[in-house]
């Protein structure tokens, strides 16, 4: 089995959100694997660890992203391309998965349902249209059987269970496989492994990011006490008007 | 400018979601819908009183399942057919599945998860949802084809028109577009579904075990409220992943969202700020929610959502 893993290179789920000079403040933000990624990337190190093969991890990120790299190497992933590039816009990611994939010959390319950073869930599809490969999220549940993978996807109020001979693409979530924390001896040979650092492709009909905005701050909470629960209800119907 | 609605139904009703997508792309120019599968013409007929000019309806059964790649086909043949120069879809699972694929079929730009009308006065600039519900962005969509998906409530449903015409529209699938085999489905029937919810009931840690969800439920029931929980109780196996609302999980943007023991960490808030009004009710008066909500109450869920839902029976009354 050969499998792409892509990850996105994302603030911590904790951080509070601050922009200067229309960028994101990246001052005191702690840098993880997008936490969906992190899902897809612990399925395929399970994955090869059952039926063998190799992981590799791509990226699209400037020099700053190697940690989460390394990191990815240390979880159980085999060697890693790095595409030298900002991450600006989803097509233009995709592109850089695709030119990379076209001709690697990968069984499966997992990736997260969405990167927890720009949100948009797109590159997963774009991808599978770019390849002409089947596109399958956000996938909870992969396992593969021969040439088979049989998948288990969210749908609202639910889920379905799909089958689909491969190549195909993942976004996945959870619970899809438990996140791995790399142990000491992942970390040594991560060190070792291959790391190529490529230069992107030019792709035409990208979005441009302009500006931020935060959402406007909440008015204080107005409490209730709790004997008081007509006061509340009358509140949610005279003043907030939601009943 | 010519606009193309993507538009779904579930149970054969059209979704509100849907047709807000529809008034939507009525400001934006003349609008053609498309939907598919099993829905009756009048159905669709009325989705002409949101704004729609046209409605094209792929009736074959095989896209009752929503495949993926078979959708996005119809989307890009429908578009290519009314001379679409904006395809508009209101984000669901298989939406937020399908637009990247219906772009590249037809050479298009997209943007996800837009949050409001685009500002045309310079360009095409689309404000969308960032950093999981912390932030927003405003998106420059280059000159040429686009493909948006639009949250919920993007606009206010305005009921104007009259019944649209409906055609059959006939698309030449072959074996690849339903590659992907629909082998089985699990889904709550008559539950409502938390994703369309306009008033959601969602509980934490703090019901201390599956067994005391019944008084969340009742909460729910009396409102008429989809339930929802937090990422601890999903993880437990107290509650279904489908009901898992937060960073991870199901972003919601209801009318009401009342937090029942959930302490409101910022994982959780992501996918609740959207909401209109938000109700916490923590034992705790240092909950974090507290600070995200419109009204809190301080006490024991135990005996608070009782009192809650007597007082909103009486208030039926």
């Amino acid at each position: 089995m050969k499998i792409l893993v892509c990850i996105s290179h994302v603030p911590d789920t904790t951080t509070k959100i601050k922009f200067a000079d229309n960028k994101l403040d990246t001052n005191g933000v702690q840098f993880i694997i997008g936490p969906y990624d992190d899902f897809a990337l612990a399925r395929a190190v399970e994955i090869k660890e059952a039926t063998g093969g190799t992981v590799t991890v791509l990226n699209v990120g400037e020099a700053d992203t190697e940690p989460s790299i390394r990191k990815a190497l240390a979880i159980g992933a085999d060697n890693a391309v790095r595409v030298n590039a900002a991450p600006t816009d989803s097509l233009f990611v995709a592109q850089q998965i695709v030119e990379h994939a076209k001709s690697e010959n990968y069984d499966m390319i997992l990736m997260g349902r969405e990167s927890s950073d720009y949100n948009s869930g797109l590159v997963h599809g774009l991808v599978g249209e770019l390849m002409g490969w089947p596109s399958i999220a956000p996938a909870m549940k992969l396992e593969v059987d021969g040439t088979t993978a049989k998948l288990s996807r969210e749908i609202e109020g639910g889920h379905e269970d799909v089958e689909v001979t491969m190549p195909f693409v993942a976004g996945c979530q959870e619970p899809i496989a438990e996140w791995k924390i790399p142990n000491m001896r992942g970390i040594m040979m991560a060190r070792k492994k291959p790391l190529q650092v490529v230069e992107p492709v030019g792709v035409e009909g990208v979005t441009t990011y302009k500006s931020f905005e935060l959402p406007e701050a909440k008015a204080e909470c107005k409490m209730v006490d709790a004997g008081q629960m007509d006061e509340l209800v009358g509140l949610l119907k005279n003043e907030a008007r939601v009943l | 400018m010519s606009v193309l609605v993507f538009i779904e139904a579930d149970n054969g009703v059209i979704k509100k979601s849907s047709l807000e997508a529809v008034t939507y792309g009525s400001k934006l120019g003349e609008v053609t819908a498309v939907a598919m599968g099993s829905i009756d013409a009048s159905e669709l007929a009325g989705v002409g009183k949101y704004g729609a000019t046209k409605v094209l309806h792929c009736s074959d059964e095989r896209l009752n399942d929503g495949v993926i790649s078979a959708t996005a086909k119809l989307i890009a043949e429908a578009a290519g057919q009314a001379g679409t120069d904006v395809v508009i879809m209101s984000r669901s699972s298989l939406v937020d599945a399908v637009a990247a694929r219906v772009a590249i079929k037809m050479g298009a730009s997209v943007v996800a998860n837009v949050q409001e009308l685009p500002d045309t006065s310079n360009g095409f600039v689309v404000k969308r949802g960032v950093f999981t519900g912390k932030a927003y962005a405003f998106v420059e969509v280059p000159e040429g084809k686009k493909v948006l998906t639009v949250t919920k409530n993007v606009v206010q449903l305005e009921e104007t028109g009259s019944d649209a015409p409906v055609e059959e529209i006939s698309v030449a699938f072959d074996d690849a577009d339903f590659g992907v085999k629909r082998v089985g489905v699990h889904k709550q029937e008559g539950d409502i579904l938390l994703p369309e919810a306009d008033l959601v009931v969602s509980a934490g840690r703090g019901m201390k075990g599956p067994e005391n969800w019944q008084m969340i439920e009742d909460l729910a029931s009396t409102l008429g409220a989809a339930t929802a929980c937090s990422k601890p109780v999903s993880d437990m196996d107290w509650r279904p992943h489908h009901e898992h609302v937060g960073q991870t999980g199901i972003k919601v943007a209801p009318q009401l969202y009342i937090a029942v023991g959930i302490s409101g960490a910022i994982q959780h808030l992501a996918g609740v700020n959207s909401s209109k009004v938000i109700v916490a009710i923590n034992k705790d008066p240092e909950a974090p929610f507290f600070k995200a909500a419109d009204y809190g109450v301080v006490g024991d869920a135990f005996e608070v959502v009782p009192k809650l839902i007597e007082a909103l029976k009486s208030n039926q009354n």
